[in-house]
């Protein structure tokens, strides 16, 4: 299979986006849903969020922080180059519906996540309110095309470089009571680090605002084999996979999720050292 | 005096030592000479029990006659007629309840090695590119098949012979299901799955990997675009105990475990991506096939002490013979009379040991073994660092629910009549799909089923 990279932009930092053919992914695409890419033949299967589409030209569009060992590969890739394997769409569609004001929000990579769920709130007749943030300004994008579709936009940096300083639950929890909670907040989807929708989830419980989170775990085959992403769901053993990836964030158990995102960071360390890649600090 | 047929002319392995540095096949097959040797030991016996006892009817007194005078090739062609892959089942099959088990010279404890015989010919024709060759009279119908494991591949290839355009639908990057990233290498070489899926697109069927059906590809479009679907989506959602400290790091599913080692061959890592952490005690729960591959792919990772966690005890273990042998050799201990309670962790995260309840053996349940009974207060616990569950597994879980309209079992298997036909009209199923954890051997012989079942409903449908 020839999934060739049609676009490679830097994005600032060591974020990039990756234009990819893959028609049948890009002809099934909802919102909310991954892929799961192999650089080569010898590479693992990473679980990449879709970040949008383009049908007729049949390609993905992927929003990738290089990080570990196959996305720092992914990174020296260039435009006609093709990667071996590009598969999906994988997960769940998210559940859009016509729920009042929604406010979407995006922490670093997951702004682009984020980004077709805001186009299809929008669409579903929905007043959104988006809140984007980074660790700084060169890091965050997309803030264009987000505010053409969300009725307010607000930015966050944790160094205060653009926006406001701080962090995106600032934000939120200054919307949750100016909107009296759920009265005025129908729905949040929270798409980022895990702490961050960690602290989400924190900020929109004592208002039970419903809050979505999509879980970005370790997967292997993304199928519903291997229980590598398993999660807990109120109590119950979920598959991000296939039961995901996005779930309700009161419900979900982050120190487990995060505790388990580190299984293999030793093994990361020695693969990027390996292909003569120190990883960042 | 020596008994009638003689000895069984023995088959050389790998030396221990070096096995455990390499995932390589630990038995080193027959030599041209042995395998005619063994072939002549054959009575020839005029009921051939050993037929009888096939799950696909192979026709070994024949192949085993053209074995002992040398003419591979013959027996080759024998053998691929009623078993789409003779290797796969002459070195994966439980022989000794089949066509072993019931060989007259059997009784002496000298039954014919004829795993190993259908494995040599099939080795010797890769490597002579022995093919069957068959003129395909083309009919106009496509048919899908579902799934790339044993059950599909015996299915597709069948179609083909009646010349039905083929399409097989694979989700993972590669082809041969649990061939591929089940069982590993050292059992299995991949080198022969990969012939055998060579040979699948060289006589035309067409291989779609990265297909998901019931995900990025519909059923119904299916239903829409093929005469015929074939269901063999395999028995691949692993089961967890559901006790506590199932979510701690270095807990894995043996599907986890041999996904990484099998399909994403974590055990050359770095050089291929994929890690898998493998700590120098590993608990392995449970005592099947799967439950050895599992310790002989840990032992081959660096583990250094690997146990079988067992509830019942090795006589009543479920795995192959061969298999509980050779991991008896390669060092694994067999830790009877134990039951799981809860796994154990670290302030950081990390197994630290398993908290076992010791058992007793009582009256024979449904299964025909005696069921293992708790004894009360005997909880003890036992270090580890890594802890795989290898509990047996349940259909895909994926696929089965985006088609509710598709008659399950109890089991969660899919319902089929005697002909493999399922409750909707055109589709068919075999394999662990509906057999839930069998074996390759059981899944062929659905495959060719099926494959008959469809051709005959296409042919009815046709008056």
């Amino acid at each position: 299979m020839n999934h060739r990279i049609v676009r490679r932009e830097g994005l600032g930092g060591d974020t990039y986006l990756f234009e990819i053919e893959a028609p049948l992914a890009a002809a099934r695409f909802r919102p909310g849903q991954f892929v799961i890419i192999r650089t080569t033949d010898k590479g693992e299967r990473v679980p990449l969020t879709i970040a949008g589409t383009d049908p007729e030209k049949g390609t993905v569009i992927l929003i990738v922080q290089a990080v570990g060992k196959s996305t720092k590969e992914l990174a020296r890739f260039k435009a006609g180059d093709a990667l071996q394997d590009c598969i999906g769409p994988l997960g769940n569609a998210s559940e859009v519906a016509r729920f009042g004001r929604v406010v979407c929000i995006g922490g670093g990579t997951g702004i682009a996540c984020v980004f077709p769920i805001i186009k299809a709130m929008a669409d579903a007749g929905n007043d959104v309110i988006s809140i984007i943030g980074a660790r700084t300004s060169s890091l965050l994008f997309l803030e264009h095309e987000i505010s053409k579709l969300s009725k307010d936009v607000y930015v966050t940096t944790d160094d205060g470089s653009k926006g406001r300083r701080g962090f995106v639950t600032d934000v939120l929890t200054d919307l949750l009571k100016q909107y009296n909670g759920k009265d005025g907040i129908h729905r949040v989807i929270a798409i980022g680090p895990p702490l961050m929708m960690k602290a989400v989830a924190e900020a929109t419980r004592p208002y039970a605002v419903k809050t979505i989170v999509s879980l970005n775990t370790i997967m292997v085959d993304g199928t519903g084999m291997c229980g590598a992403c398993r999660v807990y769901i109120a109590g119950e053993m979920k598959f991000a996979c296939i039961d995901g990836p996005e779930f309700d964030a009161h419900e979900v158990n982050f120190e487990d999720l995060i505790s388990r995102l580190t299984m293999f960071e030793e093994k990361e360390k020695a693969a990027c050292e390996h292909c003569g890649n120190q990883p960042e600090v | 005096m020596l008994e009638i047929g003689g000895k069984r002319v023995a088959m050389s392995e790998q030396e221990v030592t070096e096995r455990l540095k390499n995932f390589r096949s630990v038995p080193l097959g027959y030599t041209v000479e042995e395998v005619m040797v063994e072939a002549q030991r054959c009575i020839q016996c005029e009921h051939a029990p050993c037929e009888r006892h096939c799950p696909v009817r192979m026709k070994l007194k024949a192949i085993i006659r053209k074995i002992a005078v040398g003419k591979f090739r013959d027996a080759f062609l024998i053998a691929k007629r009623d078993n789409p892959i003779p290797a796969i089942a002459g070195l994966v099959c439980p022989q000794e309840d089949q066509c072993e088990g019931v060989c007259p010279l059997a009784c002496h404890g000298q039954g014919i090695n004829i795993g190993k015989l259908e494995a040599f010919i099939a080795q010797w024709a890769m490597e002579n590119n022995v093919k069957e060759e068959f003129h395909i009279p083309e009919k106009p119908e496509k048919i899908a098949v579902i799934g790339s494991g044993p059950a599909g591949i015996s299915c597709a290839v069948d179609l083909r012979r009646h010349g039905y355009k083929v399409a097989v639908f694979e989700a993972l990057h590669m082809a041969g299901g649990v061939l591929q990233y089940g069982i590993p290498a050292f059992r299995l070489p991949k080198d022969i799955v990969d012939y055998e899926i060579a040979y699948l697109e060289e006589i035309g069927a067409e291989l779609k990997l990265n297909h998901i059906v019931g995900q990025n590809i519909t059923f119904e479009e299916l239903q829409h675009e093929y005469a015929a679907i074939f269901i063999a989506t395999g028995a691949g959602a692993p089961q967890f105990l559901g006790i506590e400290g199932e979510r701690l790091k270095g807990v894995y599913s043996a599907n986890e475990f041999l996904i990484r080692a099998n399909l994403m061959k974590a055990y050359r890592f770095p050089e291929y991506d994929t890690p898998i952490v493998c700590g120098n005690r590993v608990g392995v729960i449970g005592a099947g096939n799967v439950a050895m591959d599992v310790a002989r792919c840990a032992v081959r990772l660096g583990a250094k002490d690997v146990y079988i966690l067992y509830r019942r005890t090795r006589k009543e273990s479920p795995a192959r013979e061969e298999e509980v042998e050779h991991a008896l050799e390669e060092g694994i201990k067999f830790f009877e009379l134990v039951n799981p309670v809860r796994v154990l962790g670290k302030d950081d995260g990390w197994v630290s040991a398993i908290e076992l309840l010791r058992m007793r053996l009582g009256e024979p349940d449904k299964s025909g073994r005696p069921r293992p009974i708790k004894i009360d207060g005997s909880e003890f616990t036992m270090e580890l660092d890594t802890v795989v569950e290898a509990l047996g597994t349940q259909p895909n879980r994926l696929f089965l629910d985006k088609i509710p309209e598709l008659a399950k079992t109890k089991w969660g298997t899919i319902e089929v009549d005697e002909r493999l036909k399922t409750n909707i009209d055109g589709v068919y199923a075999g394999g662990d799909a509906i057999r839930g954890n069998a074996t390759v051997i059981l899944a062929l012989g659905d495959g060719r089923k099926a494959a008959q079942s469809i051709h005959e409903d296409i042919v009815a449908r046709k008056k």
